[in-house]
């Protein structure tokens, strides 16, 4: 082994060991991965163990998943029902019982599915000591982030303003050759902040401004639908690898989205 | 480099040894402890061949750090068995769900965290349960068919 494992009993010691260049370990699913590999990139891992990290708060107006809440607490959590059907796509059982809140920001393609829905939300990733971040802003930055305690996440207005689908070859549990979710909130019938969120079709999860904009201030019917559907792969670039090539993820973008955004008229 | 003492309980038993850094319990569990039912497969979860119950629950041990594990309870395909076979083993050997075998230890503790739960599971909770374990020889009928009737027998011996 080339590692060295320390523990981190509070945030704190964890944001220090960080800035002097260790190795954040939350669940395990990302870095132990490395570690077994032999990446000789990894020098030292710190363990998170703060207890204050596992914790699930509900406010009036979301809820906060501390970063060491894992993918089962997150299926089970009354305060987090929204989120509950992401959290299952998430790996098998086990993977669940591992993966966190946290390390799921940190994902590469194409794992990472329950950021893409926190990308739709538009949820606040509230790191150690940079304080709190757009998610967005956070995803574009996050190989020089800083440690995460928490997300922040705004419940939907009501449960059809939020839709996440997950798109694999094999059921019920496969990386994903993409995934896709909407927040569309709705006054009056039209839709207000449209946000389209894609993983596996670039770096990290992107939000699909062709759509957002297509759907912005229109009633959610076909015609915005098909319009959606036509433009969401503007400015993205999917990446072609073992699950499917970027030909076809740019295909297929605008057929995922188009059933998504159906079941939630 | 320092060697870590880790004490756990393995099976019900309590059991020590050193671990190393980064070492995961998968690993430790085979070289340690000498419990050789845990098989590795891919290293990086996406096979389920390490599948052990921590606290009850599976997780996967090739990415479990061993230390991690210090003053919790694992339990492994290797402890399954009294007297007689447990009602899941029983079942893969009455129904072939074991061909070359590889997969059938973690496809055992991922049904046993299931049926523990859920003693008379639905077919698509079976099918979930073992949903991150891959088979790549009996395949998955006999598999889920042999879970289906160990629920059935755990039920009546209850």
């Amino acid at each position: 082994m080339t590692v060295t494992v320390e523990r981190a009993a509070t945030a704190e010691e964890a944001a220090a060991a960080m800035a002097r260049g260790a190795q954040v370990v939350g669940g395990g699913t990302i870095v132990m991965r490395r570690v077994n590999a032999g990446d000789q990139r990894l020098g030292r891992l710190v363990v998170l163990a703060d207890p204050a990290l596992r914790r699930i708060g509900a406010g009036s107006e979301g809820v906060s998943l501390g970063a060491l809440v894992t993918m089962s607490e997150v299926a089970r959590a009354r305060e987090a029902d929204f989120l509950a059907p992401v959290a299952r796509q998430v790996g098998g059982p086990a993977i669940r019982n591992m993966a966190t809140v946290g390390g799921n920001l940190f994902a590469r393609r194409t794992y990472g599915d329950f950021a893409v829905a926190l990308l739709a939300l538009g949820a606040r990733v509230i790191l150690a000591r940079e304080g709190a971040r757009e998610i967005g802003e956070f995803l574009r930055g996050r190989e020089r982030s800083g440690l995460v305690l928490a997300v922040e996440v705004p419940r939907p207005r009501e449960a059809r303003a939020f839709g996440f689908l997950k798109v694999t070859r094999v059921h019920p549990a496969a990386a994903a050759v993409l995934s896709v979710a909407a927040h569309l909130p709705r006054e009056g019938g039209r839709i207000r902040g449209a946000r389209i969120a894609f993983g596996g079709m670039g770096p990290q999860p992107l939000r699909a401004p062709g759509a957002e904009r297509a759907l912005e201030g229109q009633p959610l019917d076909a015609g915005a639908i098909g319009r959606a559907a036509t433009g969401c792969t503007e400015g993205l670039e999917p990446p072609t690898d073992a699950l499917a090539s970027a030909w076809y993820r740019r295909e297929v973008a605008g057929v995922h989205l188009r059933r998504l955004l159906e079941g939630m008229v | 480099m320092a060697l870590k003492p880790v004490t756990l309980t393995l099976n019900g038993a309590e059991r020590a040894a050193f671990t190393e850094d980064g070492e995961n319990l998968l690993e430790f569990l085979r070289r340690r402890l000498g419990d050789l039912s845990p098989k590795y497969g891919c290293g990086q979860g996406s096979c389920g061949a390490c599948t052990v119950l921590l606290d009850g629950a599976p997780v996967l041990a090739c990415l479990t750090l061993a230390e991690s594990v210090a003053g919790r309870r694992v339990e492994t395909a290797a402890g399954l068995a009294g007297a007689a076979l447990h009602p899941l083993q029983a079942a893969f050997v009455e129904g072939f769900a074991a061909q070359c075998g590889y997969c059938t230890p973690g496809m055992l503790m991922a049904a046993k965290a299931l049926i523990d739960a859920n003693p008379r599971p639905s077919r698509e909770e079976v099918l979930e349960a073992i949903s991150g374990n891959l088979c790549r020889c009996t395949g998955y009928e006999p598999i889920i068919a042999a879970v289906m009737a160990a629920a059935g027998s755990t039920e009546r011996r209850a």
